[in-house]
């Protein structure tokens, strides 16, 4: 196998002491794979930030070790790492013309002038800038000076680019504009990217994996569609997409499958990958449009009556109050044109597929 | 009246402006025209001036003496002092320049409330008088004062190392006294920037000498400028200073114009003297003034 681009292992970073101590990182392991597009997607606060300054070396983690290509770096400063940083901010030199502040970097590693000038060009090209080089930072847009700081950091060939946050200052038209952008740039140059988001949507559209952050720790890693379809645990689910939770009873179970009893008391078979035992509640995790609505009916699991319903064109959701107690949320697609399935107040059958069930971790 | 005051936007302006125009022109125009004509009259030996006496003759004794065949002789003395001012201004300059930046520097990099105390110690000097201070650094640097003393005492040399009375004291003296100059101006433009600037250079493999080299001083330009211009002018023109560190050995333009108007009772001279010295200041000023203009177009 090949070795990790970038490896955590067992990194916790704490800052402060005494009372004031705070745990930013807890315990993290992760690999993040050669040329991949890897997301670090959670909350404000929860570490993701404090994670990809460790890696490009502008903190030290209190403990445990992170490796680049395999090699341990800790004490090595950022300015001797092969990993370049777009900031948040877009940090670019006032005082240096696009050029310059695209050129620092080879420039620092001593490259000949002619190198320089030419690798400026071509990235700026890279980017669609060409043209700006003499220009100063201040004389951009915001989305002109974002590509700069992008190209200022890839002009190095770094072996590991890390990018804060870097759309969040735009407005959503150019926002969408540079996700393509950045998937494009990374097939194109191959370097690995770690980019940090609190945007479900950013991470889903853009990412070949994604870590879910919470509170310091990495709580799920997988593709997208894993991300999505199979969360493990409740703040995955809850803070990708919109989700509904149930409680159930595991009535009984064997080798990675359930029977639970659900609100209501209808049974259902289900797939389990925690080796939950008989007797304990476990949560049930659906999404709204992949449970499906039953004019009541026996195959229903679940029963309710609408309690709401918003129509968005190309879907309509339904807010559904269980009889059993709690809310329910399905979302049909409207594919038989602009005729209601359901009316406000009717009784009506909820199904549970149970590929659509996703039994959690906790 | 305020009715008129209204209608009237022009009168507005001027009663706005008349106050500090008045200031000024009453402190500060009215005795530089005296001391033009001052300047320009003839020499009361007793003190004063003879008014309605014409001559230029205070200006001309800048450069030459008149011989007793009324021929004129180069006499370089008076430039030398206002040379020496001038080095002596400049390593002033710079000294403070290398004590101050790093000072500024600290204090930047320091937490809120710790860093309010330090700008607060920075101009505790203020508090007391100049001449006090510039008293301090004769007990300090004189032939039985506190450095040579120790030295003395802990056997490093036999006789008092001849620190007070050279230009060595003066300079040490006059970085003393104008130091808050330097660092505060510097201390204001380094607070302004993003440090973040700092991190993105060691991310691009800069390091930390080279950091400060390509992003931190051409970011504190502005400070650097004013703290240099600040300390600069008021040395060239310094007094108390060289008058107890220097003693009559390493005079400045300062004390040759005071020794105008009192010793020598040569009014018209000292006024010139002045004269001289506010040229030099107004020309580096020019001149400074031209060289960030070329540069802001530059760039």
């Amino acid at each position: 196998m090949a070795v990790s681009a970038v490896e955590a292992q067992g990194v916790t970073k704490v800052f402060g002491s005494g009372a004031g101590e705070v745990r930013a990182l807890d315990e993290v392991d992760v690999a993040i794979r050669q040329n991949e597009f890897f997301t670090l997607l959670g909350p404000s606060g929860c570490g993701k930030t404090t994670l990809l300054r460790l890696i490009a070396g502008f903190e030290q983690p209190t403990s445990g070790e992170i490796l680049l290509e395999g090699q341990p770096i800790a004490g090595t400063p950022p300015f001797r790492r092969p990993v370049n940083t777009v900031f948040q901010s877009y940090a670019l030199f006032p005082h240096m013309s696009v050029a310059q502040n695209v050129g620092f970097g080879m420039e620092m590693l001593g490259k000949d002038r002619r190198t320089i000038a030419e690798t400026v060009e071509r990235t700026l090209d890279l980017v669609k800038l060409g043209g700006l080089a003499g220009r100063k930072p201040a004389q951009l847009s915001g989305g002109q000076q974002q590509r700069v700081a992008l190209a200022r950091a890839l002009a190095n060939r770094p072996k590991v680019l890390l990018l804060d946050e870097p759309l969040s200052a735009l407005d959503l038209k150019l926002r969408k504009e540079m996700q393509i952008e950045l998937k494009r740039l990374q097939g194109e140059t191959g370097i690995t990217f770690v980019f940090v988001t609190h945007d479900q949507e950013e991470a889903l559209t853009m990412s070949d994996r994604i870590a879910v952050m919470s509170a310091g720790r990495i709580l799920q890693v997988g593709s997208p569609t894993e991300i999505y379809e199979k969360p493990t645990r409740r703040f995955v689910a809850d803070f990708i997409g919109e989700t509904n939770f149930l409680a159930a009873e595991v009535v009984a179970g064997e080798a990675g499958s359930l029977r639970v009893r659900l609100p209501g008391g209808r049974e259902l078979s289900v797939l389990d990958a925690f080796e939950h035992k008989p007797g304990q509640t476990v949560t049930l995790a659906v999404r709204p449009e992949r449970a499906e609505l039953a004019e009541g009916g026996a195959e229903a699991q679940l029963a309710g009556r609408v309690e709401n319903l918003v129509y968005f064109g190309t879907d309509t959701t339904y807010h559904v109050g269980l009889e059993a107690g709690g809310g329910f949320v399905v979302r049909l697609q409207n594919r038989e044109g602009a005729r209601r399935r359901h009316e406000v107040g009717a009784s009506v059958g909820i199904r549970l597929p149970a590929e659509a069930v996703q039994v959690l971790r906790d | 009246m305020l009715a008129t005051l209204r209608r009237h936007p022009a009168l507005q302006r001027l009663l706005l402006i008349g106050p500090s125009a008045a200031v000024i022109g009453f402190f500060m125009v009215v005795p530089l025209g005296l001391m033009v004509a001052v300047s320009l009259m003839g020499r009361n030996i007793y003190g004063g001036v003879h008014w309605g006496d014409f001559t230029t003759e205070a200006y001309v004794k800048f450069l030459f003496e008149r011989n007793l065949d009324d021929t004129l002789a180069f006499n370089p003395v008076y430039l030398q002092i206002f040379l020496r001012s001038f080095w002596l201004s400049l390593s002033t300059t710079v000294v403070a320049l290398l004590f101050g930046f790093p000072v500024a520097l600290y204090m930047t990099l320091q937490r809120e409330p710790y860093r309010t105390v330090l700008i607060f110690l920075v101009t505790v000097p203020f508090w007391t008088n100049l001449l006090v201070r510039n008293y301090a650094w004769v007990l300090l640097l004189r032939d039985t004062g506190l450095i040579n003393g120790a030295l003395l005492g802990l056997g490093v040399i036999d006789h008092p190392l001849p620190l007070l009375y050279t230009p060595f004291a003066v300079a040490i003296g006059l970085a003393y006294s104008f130091m808050p100059f330097m660092v505060l101006p510097i201390y204001a433009s380094l607070e302004k920037i993003d440090f973040r600037l700092v991190e993105a250079a060691y991310d691009l493999y800069a390091g930390r000498l080279t950091m400060l080299r390509r992003v931190v001083l051409p970011l504190a330009r502005p400070g650097i400028v004013a703290g240099s211009t600040l300390v600069f002018v008021p040395c060239l023109g310094a007094y108390v200073t060289p008058a107890l560190l220097g003693g009559s050995k390493t005079m400045m333009i300062g004390n040759l114009v005071a020794g105008r108007f009192s010793e020598a009772r040569d009014w018209p001279f000292g006024a010139a003297l002045a004269f001289f010295l506010l040229a030099m200041v107004l020309l580096a000023m020019l001149l400074q003034a031209l060289r960030s203009r070329r540069q802001a177009e530059a760039g």
